[in-house]
C-alpha cells in the first residue's frame, strides 16, 4: 500500500519503546509537500525521536513511516541511503563535521551524490553559504563560529543537495530573538523558493506560529492536537491549548 | 562474607561478560574485513587518516625508540663485558629492536597515541550527532569513519616500526661510540652480522595485527559508545588500555605462529 503523491511524510500507527518508557505510543499524521509542519511538546515527548525516525536513524516498534512515497520502515541501508537523499537534516546543535572547514561540510555531500565539477561545486556552496549570510565563512572551522552561525551552517549543509523535506530539530534553540527570527525567515525562503516540506521541531511557539501551516502536539508520547494553528489554539487537550497559546 | 559459591558465580558473571566484549570486537572486525574490501573506497578519508596516524607519529616513535636504544645498550654493555662478549652488543641490540622491541613498543606508543585519539574523537562525534549527520547525508558512517582509521593504522605501523628499529640501533650506536668510539661502519655491521631477512620481515609484518588490533579496538569503544559527553573521556581510556592488552596477547600468539612458519628465528 502506497500513499498519495501530495504527502511527503507519513506517519501510521508507530510506536517507539526504550526499555520501558514508550517515547511514540501509535503516532499518526502526514504532511504534503510544500507545508510546514511544527511538532511542540514539552521536553521528552519524543519530538526528536520522531524526527529520527523520518530519516531513518531509528527504528519504530511498530507502524509506518511513508517518506515521499516509500515507506522506510524495514529497508536494507542501501535503500534506505536513497529515501534520505530527499532529506535534509538541521541537526540541534547543527552537528558540523569539526575537522572540516564549512566548505568541506558541504562539499561533502555534493561530492557523493552529485557529478558538479570543481567551479560548479564552489558556485553551489557559495551561493548556499550567502543563503545563509554565511558567504564570507567558507574557510572557517565550525569551533570558530557563534552558535547562530553554526545553526546557520548547519542549514546550508541540509539544504544544499535542494532536498524535497527538511527535518529541522530545534532550528532556534539557544538562539536570541532577533537569530531565531532570522532563522524562521531563512526556512520560510527556503520553502517558498523550493516548495519544500518541512518538518521542525521546536520549543518556540512564536515562531511556530509564524512559520507553521500545520502543527502537531505531542505529549507524553501521544499525538493530542494536530491542525493548523488555529484549530490546536481551540483544541481539547489543555497541553496543546496552554502550548500554543503562551 | 561471602561463600565461595557467590564468589565463583560472580567469577563467571566476569568471565561471560570477558567473553561477549571479545566476541563484540570481534564481530566489529569482521565487519571492518567485509567492508573494507567492497566499494565505494574511502581513498581520500585514508589518506587523511594516514597523515594523522603515520605523520604525527613519528617523532614520537624516532625519540623514543632513540632513548630506548640508549639505554638498552647501558644496561645490556656491563653484562657482556663481564663475559667478554662487548663485541656481540651491536648484535644483541639489532635482534632485540627487529625481533621484539621495535614491533611491540611502536605498537603500544600507537596504541597510546592514536587509539586514544581514535577513541575520544569518534565517541565525540557520536555524542555530537556528527555520526548521525554522515547518515543523513546518506553516506555509510561505518564506511566513512572506522575502516580508513583502521587501514591507516594497519599501513601505517610496519613503517613506524622500521623508524623506531633504526632509531633504536642509532641511540645504541651512539650509547656504544661514546664509551668504546665504536665506528658506525663497524657497528653496523656487527649489527647485521647475525640478522637473518626471517628476524626482520615477519616481526616487522606482524605489526599489521598490531594496527589492526588498535584500529578495531578503539574505533569500537569510540563508534558504539551511547553514554554521550561522558563516554569520551571512558572511551579514550578504554581504546588505550584494552588496545595495548590485546596487543602484548596477541604478541604470544604472533611469536609462537612465526617460530612455527619460521623455526630458524627462533634463537
Amino acid at each position: 500500500m502506497s500513499t498519495s503523491p501530495n504527502i511527503a511524510v507519513q506517519f501510521k500507527n508507530v510506536t517507539k519503546t526504550f526499555g520501558e518508557a514508550r517515547v511514540l505510543n501509535n503516532v499518526s499524521f502526514h504532511i504534503e509537500h510544500g507545508q510546514v509542519l511544527c511538532l511542540l511538546g514539552r521536553s521528552g515527548t519524543g519530538k526528536s525521536v520522531t524526527l529520527k525516525i523520518m530519516m531513518a536513524l531509528m527504528c519504530p516498534d511498530s507502524g509506518e513511516v511513508w517518506v515521499d512515497q516509500e515507506n522506510v520502515v524495514g529497508r536494507s541501508e542501501n535503500d534506505l541511503s536513497l529515501v534520505r537523499k530527499k532529506l535534509g537534516y538541521l541537526f540541534q546543535d547543527a552537528a558540523l563535521f569539526d575537522s572540516y572547514t564549512l566548505y568541506e561540510n558541504l562539499a561533502l555531500p555534493l561530492r557523493r551524490h552529485t557529478r558538479k565539477s570543481k567551479s560548479e561545486m564552489d558556485d553551489t556552496i557559495r551561493r548556499a553559504l550567502s543563503s545563509v549570510g554565511l558567504g564570507s565563512d567558507g574557510a572557517k572551522y565550525p569551533s570558530a563560529l557563534s552558535g547562530g552561525m553554526r545553526k546557520r551552517a548547519g542549514l546550508a549543509r541540509a539544504i544544499v543537495l535542494e532536498p524535497k523535506i527538511l527535518l529541522a530539530d530545534e532550528p532556534s534553540s539557544g538562539l536570541d530573538l532577533i537569530t531565531a527570527a532570522e532563522i524562521d525567515e531563512l526556512l520560510l525562503r527556503f520553502k517558498e523558493q523550493h516548495g519544500t516540506a518541512m518538518i521542525v521541531v521546536t520549543h518556540d511557539v512564536h515562531g511556530a506560529r509564524r512559520i507553521a501551516d500545520r502543527i502537531a502536539v505531542l505529549d507524553k508520547g501521544e499525538l493530542v492536537a494536530f491542525g493548523s494553528v488555529e484549530e490546536v489554539a481551540r483544541s481539547e487537550n489543555d497541553v496543546a491549548r496552554r502550548l500554543i497559546t503562551v | 562474607m561471602p561463600n565461595a559459591a557467590d564468589e565463583l558465580e560472580q567469577a563467571m558473571l566476569w568471565l561471560g561478560r570477558v567473553f561477549e566484549f571479545v566476541g563484540k570486537v570481534g564481530v566489529f572486525g569482521a565487519r571492518v574485513i567485509i567492508d573494507a574490501v567492497q566499494p565505494p573506497f574511502e581513498f581520500d578519508q585514508v589518506s587523511r587518516q594516514l597523515a594523522e596516524v603515520g605523520n604525527k607519529s613519528i617523532a614520537l616513535i624516532v625519540v623514543s625508540g632513540f632513548a630506548l636504544g640508549a639505554v638498552m645498550t647501558l644496561h645490556t654493555r656491563n653484562t657482556l663485558v663481564t663475559f667478554g662478549a662487548a663485541a656481540m652488543i651491536p648484535a644483541v641490540q639489532a635482534v632485540s629492536f627487529f625481533v621484539e622491541i621495535g614491533p611491540l613498543v611502536a605498537g603500544l606508543l600507537l596504541a597510546g597515541r592514536v587509539g586514544s585519539g581514535i577513541g575520544a574523537v569518534l565517541s565525540n562525534m557520536r555524542a555530537s550527532e556528527q555520526i548521525d549527520a554522515i547518515e543523513s547525508l546518506s553516506i555509510d558512517s561505518f564506511k566513512f569513519l572506522v575502516i580508513p582509521r583502521v587501514l591507516a593504522c594497519v599501513i601505517a605501523l610496519p613503517f613506524l616500526t622500521l623508524f623506531m628499529d633504526f632509531a633504536g640501533l642509532l641511540g645504541g650506536f651512539l650509547s656504544e661510540a661514546l664509551t668504546s668510539h665504536i665506528s658506525f661502519q663497524l657497528y653496523l655491521s656487527r649489527a647485521f652480522d647475525t640478522l637473518q631477512w626471517s628476524n626482520f620481515v615477519a616481526p616487522t609484518l606482524k605489526t599489521t595485527v598490531f594496527g589492526f588490533i588498535i584500529g578495531c579496538v578503539s574505533a569500537y569503544f569510540g563508534y558504539t559508545t551511547d553514554k554521550g559527553a561522558k563516554g569520551v573521556g571512558e572511551a579514550a581510556t578504554n581504546s588505550v588500555v584494552i588496545s595495548s592488552l590485546f596487543i602484548i596477547v596477541a604478541d604470544v600468539l604472533l611469536i609462537k605462529c612465526i617460530f612455527f612458519l619460521f623455526p630458524d628465528t627462533a634463537i
